[in-house]
């Protein structure tokens, strides 16, 4: 079986080989710029790689000849000289040293300047602001002004296990699918936000040229104006726990009357939702709500069957917490009761009060007692709302 | 440097020794029952227990053996030099760990905190704070709705601190009159100084102690007070344990004295453990005008 | 430099422990050296395995071996290993072996320290890898999983790993300060008479660097886990936020310290790589008092550098230009090293035995990890290579090539004065190759990876990285069995072969080759006096 293995692999390998040129996916440099400030950032990497390269080459190129002509078995004898002594030889060390100077600071460094104060340049002409909060292990967008103004939502990695752990053909997005995108106008200056809620991520589209780390209780900024529609996807590029390799950015580009018209279909639905979190919903209407949005989100650490990876993520099958209460006599929240642990949060465990919505809350409480829990209350989305 | 009248000397080459392999043994027992401990595992009270024990007997028996060189005349010249310049640069890498704590100390006050203020009040989730020195942060506690600050008490300088100071000071010059002592061969005042020293030393700590009971019971101030609180009892409870360090140096000190130990000429032991204080009595200075005065 | 040395062999009877007891016991600057290089050598495996691992997972899209909490204590584990357990003692062994040797002293000046230096390893080694088997009894949940960079706060939420890493860090500290403190000890009181500062050998100089460096930053780094350490367990709130912390000091703390970490792991090998080159070049080393002044320059300005490992934090402007430019400047005095390296090779009488080969093929490879740091700098550009496989590639040409390679060069050149036999010259070159070629091709491809896009420390990539992963992942299997070959030829270096002459090398020069090889157990019971 093993020697199959290899010789598959081998197989693989070797056919992927041949094709390599033919690959139209393969790159060899920066994507394609979507941005000015890529744009930039290129032109910058395209010049000092081009500098350092010649100078590789010349230093190289000493070398070889040196290497070839300067032989013993050539029967070359060693000169004899073992360092700058007199005037001559200053000359020699010092102008090589000014080439140097020339370029460090001027042939790379006056660029190098030019970009870093475009990339900080993040408030000047901003049309508008979005707020971009990093969770291990997705992305939630916040529009902060405009006509968008409140809309929020979360965006969670689409790719399925199936495909992770290859029990079914990966798509082309691979690892690069989400369930919402970010959209945004094209042609538009974007003021970013970024913060995160427990450890430090880093929101990353390598066609716009712009990565910015997101810190827990700090704000940090970075901005983008996208030339073209189109859909761009990037990853969290800072080491952020297990699913650190499962959080990628999608950014939709559209043009701005179609853009309008995104916003509007989602207020809709935010009303929708909000209107929800009235009614009245039954026990299997929860259930069945619950096991969707558990595994979107809980499901990472707490795994499919509940049972956790102990001792970083506890089961919730048998849990003191699932089975307990959560209000007490009063009707008042209890303490590390189910519903405040999932409200607030408790170290890894994430607050979940401003990812999910009041049904989502209910809903997923209400699945985890019932299924693991072995219990059969509800957890109506209106007492979650009046929590708020 | 070298010169012709050491080429002729040997240097001395200690015989092979068990104990610096048992330090390490107790060393990585402490240090893993420490960590059993804090992650509340059984066997780690144990393990610190031993390597604990291990440590200090071994230590104990390698100074011993020290001393018993030093007073076999085993020392000359150029092994009292290395010994010098050794001791310096371990001062240095002391100097350096404490830099690691001040540099917290001044990160957080002059760029973490009025950053934190200093963020749009419609994007931030800190809307209330407003940076001033002392602080413990902008998380305090959400009592009901309503959104209360830690509550604390800073350490005033001009009480028990003051006094430190003082203390230390006049520690300072008690060991330099020691070391007068010894240079004119006056072991009367050198063991006099010596003992002035370690009383002081220890009237050091005794006040520490009180401070830290009385900020603990009474001011609010813990270690889990912010970035006032954690800095304030990392620099001085590290700086406090160089001195109870210091202190145990020159007890060990002052007993070789009063044994005869040390002359006129050679007198490292003595000399090393008088530039450690007053590495510690630096230290403390930077605490007194950085942490609580300032 | 010329030097006459004059030896008298040490009469009496060395009597020391034997088996067992004597490497555990001894004083001796030889044994311990070699003690440091063995363990070195083992843990280069250890660490190399660890990243075969990761290499396996790599080599297509999916998750086929490890779990990716696994796969990240891999790469945290590999890196501490190689930085801290195989590169830091190799250098330290190398000083160990040969200081005493070069300046003409009898031994280290304080060898019970130096004991403890190197006892203080293996402890350390198992603290970082114990967790890995205490996982296995269900005790905690692995080794620390937070890369080798301990970032807050992800650290601060880490299991129990990151407490025996903290605690392996402290002990690795220590030991690393020991060794500082008996080097700088030994190179200022033990030269043999006549050696001024500016006779030194150039492996002195650059220890001499070496260990300021060590001095000035391993107790930050100390003093940064302790902080990780008391806020993780104890309530205070360092890198937090809500008490006035800030994660962002973690990095400034961890990086004053990283930054001048890899100085610390090259300048010994910019120190013997000059004698090196000019042994085989038959030729004194060119611009001797530029090397000592460049050494210099880099060991100062390596402490003001350090903010270019998280420009995309977001710092303000002019710290971002500083932190730019200073760290452009670091390029002048290794142009300075490079100038005369090449200029002590032209015109020389050049011959190619295995020591040479690593050198010269040295200089080229870590020329282009120079050259992609020197673009790393730039702030721009840097939003884009950060944290991508840009970044491994540069620093593996760097720590592989520079320090690992440029090691290997100095076991070859000093082996058979350590253990008086000559190594098989044919099985040298042969590793020399198949290292130079398979090192490429595993990391060549990772540049245009981190082009392309792909983050560092992911267990599992989109499927537009396959390919180079591939290349990449077969070719570091071929690295690492390459190795074989290395320890294969010391081990029978180490027991038997051709017998080396006292000098070994034609053009060698300094006071090492005046001993018989191997060296008498006592060095220089009398210093041998330098004109
Ligand atoms: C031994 C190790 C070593 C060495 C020597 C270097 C050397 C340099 N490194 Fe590297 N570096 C690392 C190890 C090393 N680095 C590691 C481990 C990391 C990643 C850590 C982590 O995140 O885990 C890293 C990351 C790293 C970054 C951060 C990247 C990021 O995460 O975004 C940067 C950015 O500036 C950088 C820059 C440099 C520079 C400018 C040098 C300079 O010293 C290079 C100077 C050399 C030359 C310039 C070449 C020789 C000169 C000539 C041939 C003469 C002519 C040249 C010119 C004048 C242009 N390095
Ligand atoms: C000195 C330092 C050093 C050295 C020598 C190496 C050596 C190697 N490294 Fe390492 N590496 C780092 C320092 C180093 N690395 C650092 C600092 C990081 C960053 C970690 C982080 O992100 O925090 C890193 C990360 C890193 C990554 C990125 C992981 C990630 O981000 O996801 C990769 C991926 O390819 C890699 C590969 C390799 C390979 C293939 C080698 C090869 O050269 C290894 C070759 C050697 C062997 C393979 C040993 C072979 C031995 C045997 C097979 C014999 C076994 C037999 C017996 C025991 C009897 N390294
Ligand atoms: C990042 C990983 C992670 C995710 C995602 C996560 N949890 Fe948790 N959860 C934890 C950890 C860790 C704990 C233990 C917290 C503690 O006690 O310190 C926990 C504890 C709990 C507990 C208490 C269990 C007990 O017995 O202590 C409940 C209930 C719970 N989580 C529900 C959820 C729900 C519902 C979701 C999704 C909406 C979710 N979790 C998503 C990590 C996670
Ligand atoms: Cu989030 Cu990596
Ligand atoms: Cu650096």
């Amino acid at each position: 079986m093993f020697t199959q293995w290899f010789k598959n692999r081998w197989m693989l390998l070797i056919s992927v080989l041949l094709s390599l040129h033919a690959h139209a996916e393969i790159t060899w440099n920066f994507p394609t710029p979507a941005t000015p400030m890529a744009e930039d950032t290129l032109h910058v990497h395209n010049k000092f790689m081009l500098i350092v390269m010649v100078i590789f080459l010349v230093v190289l190129g000493i070398m070889i000849y040196s290497i070839y002509n300067h032989r013993k078995s050539k029967g070359f004898k060693a000169a004899k000289f073992d360092g700058p002594s007199n005037k001559s030889q200053l000359i020699w060390t010092l102008v090589p040293f000014a080439i140097l100077l020339y370029i460090d600071f001027i042939l790379m460094g006056i660029p190098a300047y030019h970009s870093v104060v475009a990339m900080e340049d993040t408030k000047t002409n901003a049309d508008m602001v979005i707020k971009v909060t990093g969770s291990q292990w997705r992305w939630q967008y916040e529009y902060m002004d405009g006509d968008a103004q409140g809309l929020k939502f979360v965006s969670n990695l689409k790719t399925s296990e199936d495909e992770i752990y290859n029990k079914t053909d990966k798509n082309p997005q691979y690892l690069l699918d989400v369930d919402n995108h970010l959209v945004l106008p094209v042609d538009k200056k974007v003021r970013v936000l970024l913060t995160s809620t427990d450890v430090i991520h880093n929101w990353w589209v390598p066609a716009f040229g712009a990565a910015r780390d997101a810190i827990p209780g700090f704000l940090r900024e970075t901005w983008v104006k996208i030339d073209k529609p189109g859909v761009y996807r990037g990853q969290c590029k800072e080491l952020c726990g297990k699913g650190h390799g499962f959080m990628p950015v999608v950014v939709e580009a559209v043009p701005e009357a179609d853009y309008k018209v995104w916003v509007e279909a989602q207020k809709v639905k935010l009303a929708a939702a909000a209107e929800g979190a009235n009614k009245e919903w039954s026990k299997d209407e929860l259930v069945a709500k619950g096991k969707e949005v558990y595994a979107k989100n809980c499901q990472v650490c707490h795994q499919a069957n509940g049972k956790g990876l102990p001792p970083a993520f506890p089961s919730l099958v048998d849990s003191a917490i699932v089975k307990g209460k959560i209000f007490d006599e009063q009707g008042k929240l209890l303490k590390d009761s189910h519903l405040d642990r999932v409200l607030n949060g408790k170290g890894v465990m994430p607050a979940w009060k401003s990812v999910l919505n009041d049904v989502e809350i209910a809903a997923v409480v209400t699945y985890e007692r019932v299924d693991f829990g072995g219990m059969s209350d509800t957890l109506q989305p209106a007492q979650v709302k009046a929590l708020r | 440097m070298a010169s012709k009248s050491q080429q002729a000397e040997h240097y001395f080459v200690p015989n092979p020794v068990i104990y610096p392999v048992i330090v390490s043994l107790g060393l990585l027992s402490l240090a893993s029952g420490f960590i059993f401990n804090v992650n509340n595992y059984a066997a780690g009270g144990w393990m610190m227990l031993v390597g604990t024990i291990l440590i200090l007997s071994m230590v104990f028996k390698w100074m011993g053996s020290i001393i018993a060189e030093s007073e076999g005349g085993l020392y000359k010249k150029w092994e009292d030099k290395s010994f010098r310049v050794g001791m310096i640069v371990f001062i240095c890498s002391e100097v350096a760990f404490f830099a690691a704590f001040f540099g917290a100390l001044f990160f957080m006050r002059v760029i973490s905190i009025p950053e934190l203020a200093s963020f749009d009040p419609n994007f931030t989730m800190y809307k209330d704070f407003v940076a001033n020195w002392p602080s413990a942060g902008p998380g305090g506690v959400v009592l009901g709705k309503e959104y209360v600050p830690a509550k604390f008490e800073p350490m005033g300088a001009w009480g028990l601190p003051a006094i430190n100071t003082l203390l230390l000071l006049t520690s300072g010059a008690t060991v330099t009159w020691a070391h007068w002592g010894i240079l004119k061969n006056n072991r009367r005042q050198l063991v006099l100084g010596l003992f002035m020293t370690v009383a002081l030393g220890i009237a050091f700590l005794a006040c520490q102690a009180v401070e830290y009971h009385h900020a603990y019971t009474e001011m609010g101030l813990t270690l889990g007070a912010g970035a006032y609180g954690a800095s304030f009892f990392m620099l001085t409870g590290f700086h406090g344990f160089h001195v109870l360090l210091g202190t145990i140096m020159l007890i060990v000190i002052l007993l070789r004295s009063m044994k005869g130990h040390f002359t006129a000429q050679r007198h490292f032991g003595f000399e090393g453990v008088a530039w450690y204080w007053h590495f510690v009595d630096v230290v403390w200075l930077g605490l007194f005008v950085f942490v609580y005065w300032l | 430099m010329s030097s006459q040395a004059t030896v008298h062999h040490d009469h009496h009877d060395d009597h020391h422990p034997t088996g067992i007891m004597r490497w555990l016991t001894t004083t001796n600057h030889k044994d311990i050296g070699t003690m440091y290089l063995v363990f070195s050598l083992i843990m280069f495996l250890l660490g190399g395995i660890m990243i075969l691992g990761v290499r396996a997972e790599l080599f297509q899209p999916g998750l086929q071996l490890v779990k990716p909490e696994f796969f990240n204590q891999l790469i945290g584990v590999h890196a501490l290993i190689m930085i801290f357990a195989a590169l830091m003692p190799a250098a330290t062994g190398f000083a160990n072996w040969m200081l005493p040797l070069q300046i003409g002293a009898p031994d280290m000046a304080l060898p019970r320290l130096n004991n403890w230096g190197f006892w203080l390893l293996p402890p350390a080694a198992i603290l970082l890898t114990l967790p890995f088997t205490l996982a296995l009894f269900g005790i905690g949940d692995g080794a620390i999983a937070t890369g080798w960079t301990f970032y807050a706060p992800l650290s601060v939420q880490g299991g129990i790993g990151v407490d025996f890493a903290i605690f392996a860090v402290h002990l690795l500290g220590v030991s690393s300060v020991l060794g500082s403190i008996n080097v700088i000890v030994t190179i200022l009181n033990m030269r043999a008479p006549g050696m001024t500062l500016m006779k030194m050998p150039m492996f002195a100089w650059s220890w001499l660097v070496t260990a300021f460096l060590l001095i000035a930053t391993i107790p930050v780094l100390a003093g940064a886990v302790t902080m990780l350490l008391t806020d993780r367990h104890f309530g205070t709130h360092f890198f937090d936020a809500a008490g006035g912390g800030d994660p962002i000091l973690f990095q400034h703390l961890f990086w004053f310290f990283g930054h001048p970490e890899v100085y610390i792991v090259l300048l010994p090998v910019w120190g013997f790589m000059p004698q090196i080159l000019q042994t085989f070049s038959r030729k004194p080393m060119y611009g001797y008092k530029a090397q000592v002044y460049s050494l210099w320059a880099i060991g100062i300005l390596a402490l003001v550098v350090w903010a270019h490992h998280f420009f995309t934090v977001g710092m303000p402007v002019p710290a971002l230009l500083y932190f730019m430019y200073s760290t452009m400047s670091i390029s002048l005095p290794l142009a300075v090293l490079f100038f005369c390296w090449i200029a002590t090779i032209w015109k020389g009488s050049l011959t190619f035995e295995t020591p040479m080969l690593f050198a010269i093929g040295w200089i080229v490879l870590f020329g282009i990890g120079g050259l992609t740091g020197l673009v790393l700098a730039d702030v721009a550009a840097d939003a884009q290579y950060h944290h991508t496989y840009f970044v491994v590639a540069h620093f593996h040409y760097t720590l592989f090539a520079g320090g690992i390679m440029g090691i290997m060069a100095g076991v070859y050149y000093w082996l058979p004065k350590m253990t008086g036999h000559m190594f098989s010259e044919r099985l040298g070159k042969l590793h020399f190759w198949l290292t130079a070629i398979s090192f490429n091709l595993t990391f060549i491809p990772q540049f245009f990876l981190g082009l392309a896009g792909m983050p560092r420390r992911i267990p599992d990539y989109a499927l537009q990285f396959a390919e180079f992963n591939m290349i990449s992942s077969c070719a570091a299997f071929v690295l690492g069995l390459s190795q074989l070959i290395f320890v294969y030829n010391i081990i029978s270096c180490v027991r038997g072969g051709k017998k080396a002459t006292n000098k070994v090398w034609e053009g060698a020069e300094g006071l090492e080759w005046t001993l018989s090889s191997p060296p008498p157990y006592h060095s220089f019971t009398e210093q041998p006096v330098v004109k």
